[in-house]
């Protein structure tokens, strides 16, 4: 026979000011199985738990029921209390007469009969509970880090430093990302890559982390605490284990007219190359597109060259599998395609990207001024070599923008934009930079005394409105914009223009997304868990997001972001073994019919394939079961079972259907 | 911003949302005339979304625009622009708002309008005689009468002065459309 | 190949040379234009600028006489008139009550008519048609193709080529065996209507357009629109005169170039009515 007791909460008078709380224990106390029924008016203080407490002992009650609050306030609260009283926490239900009951209905006979029936609901349902136990899940203590960029690199230190294997793999041959080619940062204008390439080379050399670059995750199976990685390691032509990295190879590579990716097409680099000086690792690789060797079996020099014979032309990619516990990833950004149209984002045919060489993007522009760049440094027209005296730049190209397809804002560039007028002014003293703006964004530390330093100090002109065209002149480019403060159209002759793109998530990364099980909005970034609360957080557990991958956002965010990634890894990795809630599915294998509709349906892949076998390993039956690590208790399967296998724990279907029982 | 009844008979001859503009300036810089006008493209729909209509109405901007549509085409929020100054032109038209020194070009539309009111379709030379005779009553200047006549017998050589237009068969009809549209009728 | 014409106003009027070149052109090409019966005024400028219902209800009476002639494609010489039309379409598509009044105002009831401007009509008829049908190519002609306002823009209204970079004049230009320079003005407006009632404005714009293309290197200039045509051809001598310049530049329709490609004399296609004299 059951042992009920049954709590009412006055909840102040959020709930006695409309519910009969006495009325209702009086009603209460009657249903079979209840042996007491007292109401008080904080039961989730420390006296009212200490009352529930005193009530499992003295009354031995093997079931107890909560009437009070919504359980997303207290469920924890009463369960701990229920738990410490010796009373398994499953054992415990909340029949919710406030938000389901006092706060919406204004009549008090009502109401005080709705509560008595929520009781009746839940002391139903608590009889037909039975115990539970959370579940433990065992963990892979590494982690996964995807994206060598700031974001990635803060991430794997952080990780690693504090005692765990990272595994990182990185598209590109080199670490470094986009901050690599940044020629200064705001808004102190250290040089970047002097603040970033001692980060890159602790991660190069860090004992700890296991560094894959010029790779791809190609596959991921498994679940939080027990991800299967498969990784493919692209074939870089070379053997980075023999290789000495002395450059000789591309000095000897007789073509050397390939655009640079590195200099975003601002300079040239030869079929075998190292991205930049300070690539890590500092090896070459083949460009297999474009190298004599591989497309047509002539040349082959640079395997004369090499020294330590670290050349290999018959290399292949390669498949690498990794076991990690959780996931971070880090992709970064790409910026906004302005001459072309991408499925429903439309260019700027308006401004003639593509089409006018001097009329570049701010990337580029960071390659002119950076001193490793294309022209080491000295700003020059791309077309003919010459020192702009006039240079424009345009911010919001593509972004918030309705029209274009990209409503946001970008975030950085009003910052960079600024930065980029300084820079120029500081290396062309009689040049003049011009700024077409719409709003300026300098929310960070120091940053509109930045912005401010550029217009006040350093003569950059703001001029407040949008540009509409961008035509070619004798050679000058002629701006047509207007500045809506003083009510004029402005056209400006330029000598350069820099158009500030938007920021879009890297090519890829949805790909990517949905071989993790992680969403992403209808931009390609990816989702937080909850926009406040968890930002780097993702609905997958054991997956964490960090840096421009989530949203547009500037370097010191994304390296706060990345150690936040870090420290919920570390979370995850902390425990040997992960607890999780035992309210999900379970699969009665004896009466499950194998016809795996539940496999299918499963939103989490988290039903899996299974087959019972004698000790002699003859075929009993197939089953679908449930992987215990990835279920999320969603109940999708229980609804497609047609065999009535399939049910969730503390949600049972018996309970269920007590529930519905007691009030007929 | 704040709904009035004119800002929302204005909205609906635009049928685009003033409140989405925000004031980017990007219709200014591509239009062509707008170095010209007393009010820009942008400023319009700014005195427009603080409720200054008659303002508004009142300038020679609206009836300098050559609708290239290139604001349109151009605007980052989709906004009709040339849509709300074509309203702001109907308004003032409307309302008898138009400043003198449009008369030479709200006059040539309405003559134009009257023209094809009674033909159905335009007869230059009896629309220009029209148009100059009333011009110049409300204009007063000589230039004003004999401007472009010079062309007249250029024109004429090669075939271009139809003296005698073109008439719709059913002109009924046409008159109904216009009474309809523009007298208020059933 | 029939399709259906509804000329304007202008076209059978001061531009009718447009009208002389269309159907010379369009013949030699195996298209038969069937002339709309009873067409009236789309409104033009006047209509739009004065009245918002008049500007739709007088293309809706097209737009309807369209489909009780059983006229499935209508070619719309003007691109002032193609775009009333093809408005006054937009909206009644949105808008399911606007039509209903636009059908009792105008006592029809317009359909789906599919109205082409001149660029739309060639890309109907086809580029390979007009290339195997070159007799004489047009070599060495360098030709500005000007586009104006209304043949590409506003996008969503027209669907038909870029707006920003259009090339469809251009390729039927280069079908013939001239080069389509490239130059700055493109899709500048010209002046429009305004040639009477604001002529300073005519002057300073078409004037602009002008010394692009010259600077340009063209010899001559491609319109596809009798307003565009006024205001570079009929007005150039003003223009020069005013700001001091001689240009001398040959503006021609585009059924002038397709046509004399095609073996048809200047003569019948009404060049000779032009007001710059022919040079290239």
């Amino acid at each position: 026979m059951a042992r009920i007791g049954v709590f009412v909460c006055w909840c102040g008078e959020n709930i006695s000011r409309t519910v009969d709380v006495d009325r209702v224990v009086q009603e209460v106390a009657k249903l079979p199985g209840v042996r007491c029924a007292i109401n008080y008016r904080y039961m989730c203080s420390d006296p009212g738990q200490t009352m529930i407490r005193e009530r499992i002992a003295l009354e031995k009650l093997d079931g107890v029921v909560v009437a009070s609050c919504s359980p997303h306030m207290h469920l924890r609260t009463f369960r701990k209390a229920a738990q410490t009283a010796g009373l398994n926490p499953y054992m415990l239900e909340i029949a919710n007469i406030r938000e389901h009951c006092s706060w919406v209905h204004p009549d008090r006979d009502e109401a005080t009969a709705k509560a008595i029936d929520l009781i009746r609901l839940a002391v139903a349902k608590v009889k037909n509970n039975h115990p539970l136990e959370p579940i433990k899940v065992p963990v892979t203590r590494r982690a996964l880090v995807v994206g060598g960029g700031v974001a990635g690199i803060q991430a794997a230190l952080d990780i690693a430093d504090a005692g765990y294997e990272v595994v990182m793999v990185e598209r590109e041959p080199s670490i470094g990302g986009k901050m690599a080619g940044l020629s200064e940062t705001f808004p102190t204008l250290d040089c970047s890559q002097c603040i970033l390439t001692p980060r890159m080379v602790d991660v190069g050399q860090h004992p700890r982390i296991k560094l894959y670059t010029y790779s791809e995750v190609e596959a991921v199976d498994g679940f939080v605490g027990n991800f299967k990685i498969t990784i493919r390691q692209k074939a870089r032509y070379v053997d980075v284990t023999r290789c000495t990295g002395c450059g000789e190879c591309s000095s000897a590579c007789p073509l050397k007219k390939n655009k640079s990716e590195f200099d975003l097409g601002m300079g040239t680099r030869s079929a075998i190359y190292m991205p930049f000086p300070q690539a890590v690792p500092a090896r070459p690789v083949i460009d297999k597109n474009v190298c004599a060797k591989l497309t047509r079996n002539k040349c082959g020099v640079c395997a004369k060259k090499c020294a330590a014979g670290a050349i290999n032309y018959e290399d292949e990619d390669k498949l690498v599998k990794e076991k990690v516990g959780a996931v971070v990833l880090a992709t970064g950004f790409k910026l906004y395609d302005i001459g072309k149209k991408d499925g429903k984002i439309a260019g700027y045919g308006e401004y003639g990207y593509g089409k006018y060489k001097d009329v570049i993007d701010s990337l580029q522009f960071e390659r002119l001024v950076s001193a490793s760049g294309p022209t080491n440094g000295e700003i020059k027209r791309p077309s003919d070599g010459k020192t702009p005296k006039n240079v424009v730049f345009i911010s919001c190209v593509g972004s918030r923008d309705n029209a274009k397809g990209l409503p946001y804002c970008s975030k950085i560039c009003c910052m960079y934009t600024a930065k980029h007028t300084m820079l120029y002014k500081h290396k062309v003293h009689d040049g003049q930079a011009h700024v077409f703006y719409m709003d300026i964004r300098s929310a960070g530390k120091n940053y509109d005394e930045f912005v401010r330093r550029a217009i006040e100090q350093d003569g950059a002109m703001y001029y407040r409105g949008r540009v509409s065209k961008i035509t070619e002149q004798n050679g000058k480019l002629i701006v047509r914009g207007a500045d809506t403060l003083a009510g004029v159209p402005v056209t400006i002759e330029a000598d350069l223009v820099v158009l500030a793109a938007a920021m879009r998530p890297a090519d890829g990364v949805t790909e990517l997304a949905q071989k993790l099980n992680v969403g992403y909005d209808e931009f390609g970034f990816l989702l937080e868990s909850h926009p406040k609360l968890r930002p780097v957080e993702t609905n997958t557990a054991g997956v964490y997001i960090c840096g421009a991958a989530q949203a547009p956002k500037d370097i010191p965010e994304s390296v706060a972001q990345a150690s936040a990634a870090a420290s919920k890894v570390q979370i995850t990795l902390a425990a040997s073994k992960l607890t999780r809630s035992p309210e999900i599915a379970r699969i009665n294998e004896k009466t499950c019919a194998a016809c795996f509709r539940c496999y299918e349906t499963c939103p989490y892949h988290a039903i899996e394939k299974a087959e019972v076998r004698t000790r002699k390993g003859v075929l009993v039956k197939r089953t679908a079961r449930v992987n215990v690590g990835l279920c999320m208790g969603c109940g999708t399967c229980v609804s497609a079972c047609l065999s009535k296998s399939a049910d969730i724990e503390g949600f049972t279907e018996q309970e269920i259907y007590a529930m519905v029982e007691s009030l007929i | 911003m704040v709904q009035t009844d004119s800002i929302s008979d204005l909205e609906f001859l635009a049928q685009t949302k003033f409140a989405d503009c925000y004031q980017c300036g990007k219709c200014t810089a591509g239009c062509p005339r707008s170095a010209h006008m007393d009010k820009t493209p942008n400023q319009l729909i700014r005195l427009v979304q603080l409720g200054d209509i008659d303002t508004a109405l009142k300038t020679n901007a609206i009836w300098q625009c050559v609708s290239c549509e290139t604001c349109t085409t151009r605007c980052p929020k989709t906004v009709d622009c040339e849509g709300i100054i074509d309203a702001l032109r109907q308004m003032s038209y409307e309302r008898g708002m138009a400043s003198k020194q449009q008369d030479a070009v709200v006059l040539f539309q309405k003559a134009f309008l009257d023209n094809v009111r009674r033909n159905g379709r335009m007869n230059e030379i009896q629309m220009i005689a029209r148009y100059k005779i009333e011009g110049f009553a409300a204009i007063r200047r000589l230039g004003f009468l004999f401007n472009g006549a010079m062309l007249a017998p250029r024109m004429h050589m090669r075939n271009k002065l139809h003296i005698i237009g073109e008439k719709v068969r059913d002109r009924g009809v046409v008159r109904r459309i216009f009474a309809r549209c523009m007298d208020g009728k059933a | 190949m029939n399709l259906g014409y509804y000329p304007g106003c202008s076209l059978h009027g001061s531009s009718d040379d447009y009208q002389q070149s269309l159907k010379a052109c369009f013949d030699a090409l195996g298209v038969s234009l069937k002339e709309l019966d009873d067409w009236i005024c789309c409104g033009a400028t006047a209509a739009h600028t004065l009245n918002r219902k008049l500007s739709i209800a007088l293309p809706a009476r097209n737009l309807a006489l369209a489909s009780q002639q059983g006229c499935e494609e209508l070619v719309a010489p003007c691109s002032m008139c193609s775009m009333q039309l093809k408005k006054a379409q937009k909206a009644m598509a949105k808008d399911a009550a606007l039509a209903e009044e636009m059908g009792r105002i105008v006592e029809a009831q317009p359909n789906d008519t599919h109205v082409l401007n001149l660029l739309q009509a060639f890309d109907r008829v086809g580029l390979e048609t007009i290339k195997a049908a070159v007799k004489e190519p047009l070599k060495d002609l360098k030709v500005a193709c000007y586009y104006g306002c209304l043949l590409t823009r506003p996008p969503e209204v027209v669907g038909f080529d870029d707006c920003e970079q259009p090339v469809s004049m251009d390729k039927v230009v280069e079908a013939l065996g001239a080069t389509a320079v490239a130059w700055n003005y493109k899709t500048e407006c010209c002046g429009a209507g305004m040639t009477l009632a604001s002529e300073e404005t005519v002057l300073d714009l078409s004037h602009k357009i002008l010394a692009d293309a010259a600077a340009h290197g063209a010899q001559c200039i491609a319109v596809a629109c009798p307003m565009c045509n006024v205001n570079l051809d009929m007005k150039q001598s003003v223009i020069e005169a005013r700001y001091g310049v001689k240009y001398g530049m040959t503006i021609y329709y585009l059924c002038d170039l397709v046509g004399l490609a095609l073996g048809l004399t200047p003569k019948t296609l009404g060049i000779n009515r032009h007001f710059v004299a022919r040079k290239a």
